[in-house]
């Protein structure tokens, strides 16, 4: 059998994703068995007019991760989309935005001028801000044009697949990996992990009735061991995330922050997850519920902290 | 042409439905920019139907249950009152306007409540003006 041929790109993100994609450890070398790597920035030198050159289709399968936050970033989604058989969304700001995505709450007035003004390192009284082109006496430089808006990858071009995560834990990626091997691929549209439950379903803490009058940040109290975080106030995304992770979060004191997405047939993570959080406010008081609400300092950040782009409303509106 | 807010209007099976009824039976003027979603509950209203409800245009949304002690399913209009605040604190982050979105009781007996409720949300609505989705305004590309 001829060996695939597969492109990783990364867009707006971390770099992260890159470590969880080397993170499978020897199944590295299954992986180099059967497949070419054909495109990589962060590994090996191809440039973009080499993947340019490349016939349409002529790459099995792209493993696309990062948001799509300015032109540059878009052009190689839809040059790689047109060179690729399978597109792959691959980890959460591919996926919905994820943190590159809360960008999404100001536009990039308000982003440039805390970068470039406000930031107390930052010494700019002439408020110089970068500029798509510039003439030198070589002639013109241009960089990319930054959008006002983060999008996900499925907004921009056609993805055939899904894999969640912040970064994908190991065993998700080798199950996408397993699958495009063997392949033997789910059907189209498919967010590929073990579970299509919730993360609750993967944690091992004793789950029981919640009701709850106080809600901490996980800086102002150490949790019981074996309880559900929910339970004991901390705002834990696991009722609202996909599973498949094995709720290493949980198991190391620390709640769910949403990274696998939604559960299956959810469209609004953020909404979802708000409204499990207000079911278990005890009290049927409104000033109490009020001051029980104060506690949750930034609702967006909390609950749409992977997936504001993705979610109903997109964007904040700026006035 | 002057701007008609379009409100969509969750009312609950067992009183409010009934009082927006009795405003209709007893001929009782009102606005007509309401939209009435009958649903069995206000605790049957997620937080996903009303940002649904903007995405797919309305300028505001109005959830209506029973009072306070009276749901039929004796707690579901408290989790509404519940998540209101909660969804309104994360709307306000989103640069939503607060009056967009209004969850108060109306009983089946009353019938005035309902108007005096649709035509105060109606015209608080009318002075926002329309609710435009920043995603589609916003430069993209």
């Amino acid at each position: 059998m001829a060996k695939l041929k597969i492109a990783l790109y990364w867009a707006a993100s971390c770099g992260g994703c890159e470590i969880a994609q080397l993170q499978i450890g020897d199944k590295l070398l299954k992986l180099a068995e059967a497949a070419d790597i054909v495109f990589w920035p962060v590994a090996i030198d191809v440039k973009y007019k080499d993947v340019e050159a490349m016939p349409d289709k002529s790459i099995d399968v792209c493993l696309f991760n990062g948001a799509i936050r300015n032109s540059e970033q878009e052009h190689m989604a839809k040059m790689l989309r047109e060179k690729s058989k399978v597109m792959i969304a691959y980890g959460s700001c591919a996926y919905e935005g994820c943190i590159p995505g809360l960008a999404n709450l100001f536009n990039r007035e308000l982003i440039f001028e805390r970068a470039y003004v406000e930031t107390p390192s930052t010494d700019n009284k002439e408020r110089v801000f970068p500029q798509t082109k510039f003439k030198v006496p070589e002639g013109e430089l241009t960089i990319p044009e930054f959008y006002d808006t983060v999008k996900t990858l499925r907004q921009t071009v056609d993805v055939d697949y899904i894999v969640p995560g912040c970064p994908p834990e190991e065993k998700t990626t080798w199950l996408a990996l397993e699958a495009l091997i063997t392949g033997k691929l789910p059907p189209k549209g498919t967010v590929i992990s073990h579970s299509v439950k919730a993360v609750c379903d993967d944690c091992p803490r004793k789950k029981d009735v919640k009701k709850v009058k106080k809600f901490y940040r996980t800086f102002e109290i150490i949790p019981a061991p074996e309880v559900c975080l929910l339970e004991q106030g901390l705002l834990c995304a696991g009722v609202a995330t996909r599973g498949g992770c094995g709720a290493p979060c949980p198991q190391a004191n620390m709640p769910c922050t949403g990274c696998y997405g939604p559960v299956e047939g959810v469209i609004d993570q953020g909404a979802h997850f708000l409204s499990a959080v207000a079911s278990v406010i005890d009290s049927n008081d409104p000033e109490e519920i009020q001051r029980i609400i104060d506690d949750i300092r930034d609702p967006v950040g909390t609950f749409y902290r992977y997936s504001l782009p993705d979610s109903l409303l997109r964007r904040a509106r700026i006035r | 042409m002057s701007f008609e807010p379009k409100i969509v209007g969750f009312c609950c099976n067992w009183c409010s439905y009934r009082g927006a009824d009795l405003a209709g039976t007893a001929r009782m003027k009102c606005s007509p920019n309401v939209r009435i979603i009958r649903v069995m509950c206000s605790g049957r209203v997620e937080p996903t139907f009303i940002l649904k409800a903007f995405e797919l245009g309305a300028d505001g949304v109005l959830v209506l249950g029973c009072h306070p002690g009276d749901c039929h399913y004796v707690e579901g209009n408290y989790k509404a009152a519940r998540r209101m605040p909660l969804l309104k604190k994360m709307l306000a982050q989103m640069g939503i306007e607060e009056d967009r979105v209004r969850l108060d009781w109306v009983s089946a007996s009353e019938g005035d409540r309902f108007v005096a409720i649709v035509d105060e949300m109606t015209e608080k609505v009318r002075a926002l003006g329309p609710f435009k989705n920043n995603f589609k305004e916003a430069k993209y590309g």
